[in-house]
């Protein structure tokens, strides 16, 4: 019985302290960003690996979900007569929930993972501390990019996957089950306020974005230096990411749509 | 870069302890390390000398003691002004540590971008002369992953060396190496070490290697510097300790066996090994 409180408590101090020292990693690599001359091209080639090569699976991920919706929406709406208002209903679960969520979760999986691994590689094969005992902070240089791209790739991503899942849902209701191409795109634009709507589902995908490459980059910077070390790095990424992603939906949708 | 300072010890170690979880690495260990001289830490595997060299470099704190580079108390910087001391050191790591996303001009070529404002030209110059004096000019365009061990060793030298760094410190420089490699390594280490005037720190194990090019050896077990001197005086040390080490014998005062539970009473012992 002893023993389990004591294992109990040394885990929770260890979860404390790792929480801390992610909390560091994250203010001392915001604070100590290089200069933008340096920064620039570290941040496009960031950019480039985090986002665009996350394209092509938001953008497929995009297009199936939006055709799901179209189709799974007008089966229940024709039931009321009401098969005209799928375009709306297509619309508001991708830019309200589905477009950051599910991006959230393939951006986890695709390049947080991939990032912890990156990272995590770098410190076992000692190529952090080579950046330090040559005078740059990798916090400066490998974690501030990162992290950065990370914060800008995640909203424009979750904007091109509402985008592609629209025109899926389009694809799939006007031009195989007709529903009259007109009222589909009018009783969207009707019902889709700007504000209320999308801004909030960038908002959401914005902070997804920072928790996600936040937890991914930490697990790397923070992993145990070995194969074993970096394999358990990268998996808790994905799940920590995943849960995160689930969880703090739940909050900020009760935060924004609560009230209605 | 070089620093100005004529006294003659650049490194002073004092009542240096550290510890990793519970196990005690150092107990006040001191150690002064001569300027401009070949300086050599040996001792078995697992004595800490790696981590005496990141202590040194102030990626790991001790926990009592002090290090100071001529004067300065490493532990005692800010962030900022311990990465401004790094500029004057170089490290050669084990594993040679190159960045692999970059070719061997760029991992040559990167610390001098990062400080200093020299043309291009200018640092493609610097460059070469570098990888020239390794002898890898021929292998500027090749990534990382296309090098030999011993290639990417002698790449590593030739970045830590390119800001003609006051300190140069190796971490066992010839572990791993075939005898040609080792021989290259050891004809680098010396050549550099005379035309540049630098201090050098050679972490190592390899008794041969390492007695033909230092000019004072600390030898350390046990956490603490058991003997010191010039190859020469520690080859006639004939303390047991000194002895076993420098002559490679398997048995003495570090065991061959790692625990010293008597063997019988382990083998009739019950518990299941995951207990």
């Amino acid at each position: 019985m002893l023993d389990q409180i004591a294992t109990l408590g040394r885990s929770t101090l260890d979860r404390l302290a790792s929480a801390g020292r992610s909390g560091q990693m994250l203010w001392q690599s915001l604070v100590a960003a290089p200069t933008p001359v340096v920064m620039f091209p570290l941040l496009l080639k960031q950019i480039y690996f985090i986002g665009v090569l996350s394209l092509v699976i938001i953008i497929v991920s995009g297009l199936f979900i939006g055709m799901v919706l179209g189709l799974q929406g007008y089966t229940i709406l024709v039931d009321y007569g009401s098969e005209q208002a799928v375009g709306q209903m297509v619309a508001l679960t991708l830019v309200r929930e589905l477009a950051p969520v599910v991006t959230a979760l393939l951006f986890a999986g695709r390049a947080g993972s991939a990032l912890t691994a990156e990272i995590g590689l770098m410190k076992a094969t000692e190529q952090l501390s080579s950046l330090e005992m040559i005078g740059v902070d990798p916090l400066r240089r490998i974690v501030a990019p990162r992290l950065w791209a990370g914060f800008i790739s995640m909203p424009i991503l979750a904007v091109i996957f509402a985008m592609v899942g629209i025109f899926g849902g389009a694809l799939i209701s006007i031009e195989w089950l007709g529903i009259f191409e007109g009222s589909f795109w009018a009783n969207m634009q009707n019902s889709v306020d700007f504000s209320g709507d999308v801004l909030n589902g960038v908002i959401k995908a914005f902070v997804f974005g920072v928790v996600v490459t936040w937890i991914a980059v930490f697990q790397g910077y923070d992993c145990v230096p070995t194969s074993e070390g970096i394999s358990q790095a990268t998996t808790r990424t994905v799940v920590y990411s995943s849960l995160a992603v689930l969880g703090l939906d739940f909050v900020l949708t009760a935060l924004m749509f609560g009230d209605i | 870069m070089s620093m100005h300072n004529s006294s003659e010890s650049i490194i002073d170690i004092q009542g240096l302890s550290f510890s990793r979880g519970t196990r005690k690495i150092f107990r006040n260990v001191n150690m002064e390390i001569p300027r401009g001289k070949i300086t050599a830490i040996m001792g078995p595997s697992g004595t800490g000398k790696t981590t005496l060299l990141k202590l040194i470099g102030g990626q790991l704190r001790p926990d009592t003691g002090q290090i100071k580079i001529d004067g300065e108390d490493v532990h005692r910087l800010s962030r900022q002004q311990l990465f401004s001391l790094r500029e004057r050191m170089g490290m050669l790591f084990q594993s040679g540590a190159l960045f692999t996303d970059m070719s061997v001009y760029d991992n040559v070529a990167f610390p001098i971008k990062v400080h200093t404002d020299l043309p291009d030209d200018m640092i493609r110059d610097i460059v070469l002369l570098k990888l020239q004096a390794v002898g890898l000019r021929g292998a500027r365009d090749l990534m990382p992953s296309e090098l030999s061990g011993g290639m990417a060793r002698r790449v590593a030298l030739a970045r830590a060396i390119s800001l003609d760094p006051a300190i140069v410190m190796y971490d066992e420089p010839f572990t791993g190496q075939d005898p040609i490699a080792k021989g290259v390594l050891v004809k680098l280490i010396r050549m550099i070490n005379k035309a540049l005037g630098h201090t050098s720190i050679i972490v190592s194990h390899d008794i041969q290697e390492t007695l033909s090019i230092a000019d004072h050896i600390f030898l350390l077990s046990d956490g603490h510097v058991i003997a010191s001197g010039t190859p020469a005086q520690l080859l006639k040390d004939d303390t047991e300790q000194v002895k076993q080490f420098m002559q490679g014998l398997p048995d003495g005062p570090v065991p061959f066996h790692f625990s010293d539970d008597d063997l019988l009473q382990d083998l009739y012992t019950q518990e299941s090994p995951n207990a």
